[in-house]
């Protein structure tokens, strides 16, 4: 154990993200719907030392498990981003993200004339090109902060 | 065509448009052929925005062809106005029709549509989007005119907002046609068209001044530009004055140019221009009845 990984507390279950880009945790917790109002554990480090990222965020929470969706989606903010899973202070499993082709459900779309933005039974869609997002209903492309338009209930 | 649906131009190959294209020559040469190709068929006409050309024009087509049509009628005096959804709306409307043709404000609207029923839908305008039965008959007006041969293409106008546009731009990569795209820095094209055409390998340029290319087209495409885009009332009035072709300046133009325009127009085409050879937005909107009815027959 590094030094760096010792500045946030060691959980005992749950998930470690570890090499998130520099300043992105707090999103990183809008996308996995932590606010802290249902009690979860949350650690979060911000801007420590990394070796590979300069500087990198990391973010612990106790009991939960991340599913492949969550992960998936990490990736467009946190392309480096490592996740373990802890269970009785091991990490049991250990995986590097990857872009996912598509995201749904989890970005809203910035075209205020989209049909997705009205009141109608669908998630939103967004296919992930090379650079950026792009809605699959209007196909406006997002490229800049997509942080900006994560939306999680 | 294979396709269960036509909600944008990105999905017609060339092989599709020219089938289309072929269809619809054979069926304006001998309408009579078809008059009761379809004659236990019912088209519904879903307009959530007034549009009364392409409405008429899809009514024309299915009739002609022995079908007939049934009308949601006006959005005012629909359930739309009481809040229903348009997923509701399209499921009712899909147990009455064998298909559906779809005009709606909002982008996307005819994507969500086809994913909530069977029946074939055709998307005939959404928002800001795709217009793809208005670019098979631009497509049919330009093989008409100029042919698909060695085709310089400007596209002149409102390029941002104009639907008609993005349809027509993203079909002539079918064709290597060389597109020159003239509008003011405000309403230039939209990114993700840009990134389409791109992507496509097509040859684009874009301009602010159409003197800069017009003596190389052999088609002007003209579209409106619209008041509601601009704060304030000078600003447009600059603007739409510098898009304004006219008689004179098409002086300077080849004597084979067809210009073309995706009607109404209200003044970006001087009515003198109504008297030269090259005006062809006319002929171009009477394509709109045996295109139609080839997409209709192709998909029914
Ligand atoms: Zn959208």
């Amino acid at each position: 154990m590094t030094d760096t990984e010792l500045r946030v507390s060691k959980i005992e279950n749950g998930t470690v993200i570890d090499h998130i880009t520099g300043g992105q945790a707090l999103n990183v917790l809008a996308i996995l719907g932590i606010d802290g109002t249902s009690g979860e554990e949350v650690s979060v480090g911000m801007n420590v030392p990394s070796d590979r990222l300069g500087r990198k965020d990391i973010v612990k929470v106790e009991g939960r498990e991340l599913s492949q969706n969550e992960v998936d989606v990490l990736s467009l903010i946190a392309p480096a981003a490592t996740i373990n899973i802890v269970r009785d202070f091991d990490v049991v499993e250990k995986h590097r993200v990857s872009r996912p082709s598509e995201v749904t459900g989890v970005l809203s779309c910035p075209n205020a004339n989209c049909i997705t933005t009205e009141s109608e039974p669908v998630e939103s869609r967004f296919e992930v090109l090379e650079e950026g997002v792009r809605c699959t209903y209007c196909d406006t492309i997002i490229r800049e902060s997509i942080a900006a338009h994560i939306s999680v209930e | 065509m294979r396709h269960d649906h036509l909600l944008s131009a990105k999905q017609l190959s060339r092989g599709d448009i020219e089938a289309v294209l072929d269809r619809a020559a054979e069926m304006a040469a001998d309408p009579g052929a078809v008059a009761e190709a379809h004659d236990d068929r019912l088209l519904g006409l879903c307009f959530f925005e007034p549009s009364t050309r392409t409405k008429m024009s899809f009514d024309a087509a299915m009739k002609r062809l022995g079908g007939d049509t049934i009308d949601m009628g006006s959005v005012e005096s629909s359930s739309v106005k009481k809040g229903e959804s348009l997923a509701d709306t399209v499921r009712v409307i899909e147990g009455y029709a064998d298909a559906l043709v779809l005009r709606h404000p909002s982008e996307g609207s005819a994507k969500l549509a086809s994913e909530f029923v069977d029946v074939p839908v055709l998307n005939a305008g959404d928002g800001a989007g795709q217009h793809p039965t208005q670019t098979l008959l631009d497509l049919y007006t330009i093989r008409e005119n100029a042919g698909f041969e060695d085709l310089t293409v400007g596209i002149m106008g409102d390029l941002k907002y104009g639907r008609t546009v993005h349809s027509l731009a993203h079909a002539l990569t079918n064709f290597d046609a060389s597109q020159h795209f003239v509008s003011p820095e405000s309403l230039r094209l939209p990114r993700s068209v840009r990134y389409d055409l791109h992507e496509a390998g097509a040859q684009v340029r874009e301009h602010t001044d159409i003197e800069e290319v017009l003596e190389t087209l052999d088609v002007l495409y003209v579209t409106r530009i619209q008041r509601e885009r601009f704060p304030d009332e000078n600003e447009y009035r600059q603007v739409a004055g510098e898009y304004r072709i006219d008689a004179e300046l098409l002086e300077s133009a080849r004597d084979d140019l067809t210009v073309m325009h995706p009607l109404p127009r209200v003044d970006e085409i001087a009515p003198d221009v109504d008297e030269t050879d090259h005006a062809r937005y006319f002929e171009q909107a009477h394509n709109g009845v045996p295109v139609r009815m080839a997409l209709l027959d192709l998909m029914l």
